[in-house]
């Protein structure tokens, strides 16, 4: 393994995002190691005997609501010859099998029958002592908090709930307060790895100088109030900012490219109205568990930001937006005014699939070289100035210590 | 048969992607009626009973508005479109109205050359026959998929 720059904690060497070897290691250490990965929502899984398929990084995996209504997920691999054992993306069955040989599992993930098992009329079949069972689907932990679903291989890391830490925990329930409703989802696929992706997403510093919808608008500035907590083990974070309205020009002054022409207005502001549906003021709330699950309110846009890493350069990035059970006509037709915001035509989020990839192209020369994250020097922790590249190097404060780089 | 209204559906359709093809966004907008709605779908959300849109406005206010970020907004590479149409079913639906069904596929050519087909799918539309713009104009892609960022409309 390659050798972390001395400088620590303020630098991100290039071949994390470039080396094949790493992509492996991570695979074993972090996606299917102690960490829980986001699966689905609840509200995807409405009945009993409903499924829908999904990934924890590379591999594979069903998620299901057995008859009895308890969640289960397992590897998407029949235990027989590895082939995958569901092939729809969503449904309902009373039995999953696999095409390949029949091969059959019930909703928990277990082989419930070998065809031909004990072989016709007294020929062929298995030996009475075979155990084909020792090769069955890896079945994952579950469990849920407000609506959403995560899944983990380890047997020792802690409860979701502790996982995700008292920091971090309020802010999601912040936002997770009713029943959800799917709105939809879609796939962005993105030309880098998939750090660069939660670099991104971790990165208080560039929202506004990079998003010009956000700064000519005054969505979202650095002068606005807000903040940023980050977990204990550097894993997690939040950063927020309230609907205050700034009236400073510290972007004007500095010529900032993204504060914009004053020409640039919106003829249809509507597509920014808010209603203050949690009763704090928060206008934005962007919400990073590691490895790879976001949990976004702009506005009144909701999702849930899934990343499925497929490849050293490249990942997708899967959205499900929600709404509440329980919302009006009026909020649901906000909701979809202001995805506008977000995925891949998001007058915000668009952007995001462009930085990242100019990174990945970037680099290419330069594995031995590091990314500079020292703004707000060389400390992991929550603050109220997002200024500061706190929540990046936290980031990467819990993968050196998942990888034991 | 209506053959007069056939063609000028056909002609409405190919001067709308020459115009997105050739980079002139800002008649984009005058394609549609005052109240016009465009919306991006996908198959798999349609299917589903579920209303996500991934681009979506409501009149040529909110047009305007996506081409002006993207001019003056929006940070993206250089890239260029070719739209492929084909396949118009149009069926009048009253006088004043007439509804179209048509296939596209959408290559993405980039700076370097690099080219791809970026979507494909269908328009699903209502053309008032008057003046000839979409009152309506749904897109619905076949794939939940989109590389990168989606900038130029479909």
């Amino acid at each position: 393994m390659r050798a972390w720059p001395a400088e620590g904690a303020t630098r991100v060497p290039y071949w994390v995002y470039q080396d094949a070897q790493v992509y492996e290691q991570e695979q074993q250490r972090i996606w299917r190691g102690r960490t829980w990965s986001y699966l689905c929502l609840e509200a995807e899984l409405p009945e009993p005997k409903s499924f829908v398929t999904t990934f924890v990084g590379d591999m594979p995996v069903v998620v299901t609501r057995d008859p009895k209504g308890a969640l289960h997920a397992w590897e998407n691999r029949c235990a027989h010859r590895g082939a995958l054992v569901c092939m729809q993306p969503r449904g309902a069955a009373e039995r999953f099998t696999c095409i390949y040989h029949n091969w059959t599992y019930d909703h928990a993930g277990n082989l419930a029958s070998v065809a031909f098992r004990r072989g016709i009329a007294g020929k062929g079949g298995m030996p009475a002592d075979a155990r084909p069972e020792s090769q069955a689907p890896k079945q994952l932990r579950v469990e849920s908090v407000h609506g959403l679903v995560f899944g983990t291989l380890s047997k020792d890391v802690s409860s979701l709930e502790a996982y995700i830490g008292s920091e971090i925990l309020p802010r999601m329930k912040r936002v997770l307060v009713k029943p959800l409703k799917v709105l939809g989802a879609y796939t962005q696929v993105l030309p880098n790895n998939w750090k660069l992706y939660m670099d991104n997403v971790k990165d208080t510093y560039h929202a506004s100088l990079l998003h010009l919808f956000f700064t000519r608008f005054r969505i979202n500035r650095l002068t606005q109030k807000g903040g940023v907590f980050v977990s204990p083990d550097g894993a997690h974070h939040c950063t927020y900012t309230e609907m205050v309205e700034d009236r400073g020009d510290a972007y004007e002054k500095d010529g900032m490219r993204s504060a914009g022409s004053q020409q640039f207005t919106l003829e249809a502001p509507e597509v920014l109205d808010q209603v203050d549906e949690f009763g704090d003021g928060v206008s934005i709330q962007i919400l990073s568990l590691f490895p790879g699950f976001v949990l976004h309110q702009i506005r009144n846009s909701l999702a849930a930001r899934q990343v499925v890493p497929k490849g050293i350069d490249r990942t997708e990035l899967h959205w499900t937006l929600f709404g509440f059970a329980d919302d009006d006509e009026a909020m649901t037709r906000r909701r979809l005014l202001q995805a506008n915001l977000v995925g891949p035509a998001g007058y915000i989020s668009m952007e995001d699939g462009a930085a990242t990839g100019f990174v990945q192209r970037g680099i290419a020369g330069s594995p031995e070289r590091a990314s500079v994250i020292e703004m707000g020097g060389a400390t992991i922790g929550s603050g109220d100035s997002r200024i500061t590249e706190t929540a990046v190097r936290g980031l990467w404060k819990a993968w050196r210590q998942h990888m034991q780089i | 048969m209506e053959l007069e209204l056939q063609l000028a559906v056909e002609q409405l359709h190919a001067r709308y992607a020459h115009a997105l093809d050739a980079g002139r966004l800002e008649e984009w907008p005058e394609f549609f009626t005052e109240e016009g709605r465009y919306r991006i779908a996908t198959a798999e959300n349609e299917e589903r009973g579920l209303p996500l849109p991934v681009l979506y406005a409501e009149g040529r206010a909110m047009l305007r508005d996506r081409v002006a970020s993207l001019r003056h907004a929006n940070i993206y590479e250089p890239q260029r479109y070719r739209h492929l149409a084909s396949s118009f079913l149009v069926q009048r639906v009253d006088d004043r109205v007439v509804s179209s069904t048509s296939s596209f596929v959408v290559i993405r050519v980039m700076q370097d050359g690099a080219t791809m087909v970026f979507a494909s799918g269908r328009y699903l539309d209502r053309i008032v026959v008057a003046d000839m713009k979409y009152e309506e104009r749904v897109v619905v892609c076949d794939s939940r998929r989109f590389d990168t960022l989606l900038a130029i409309p479909l």
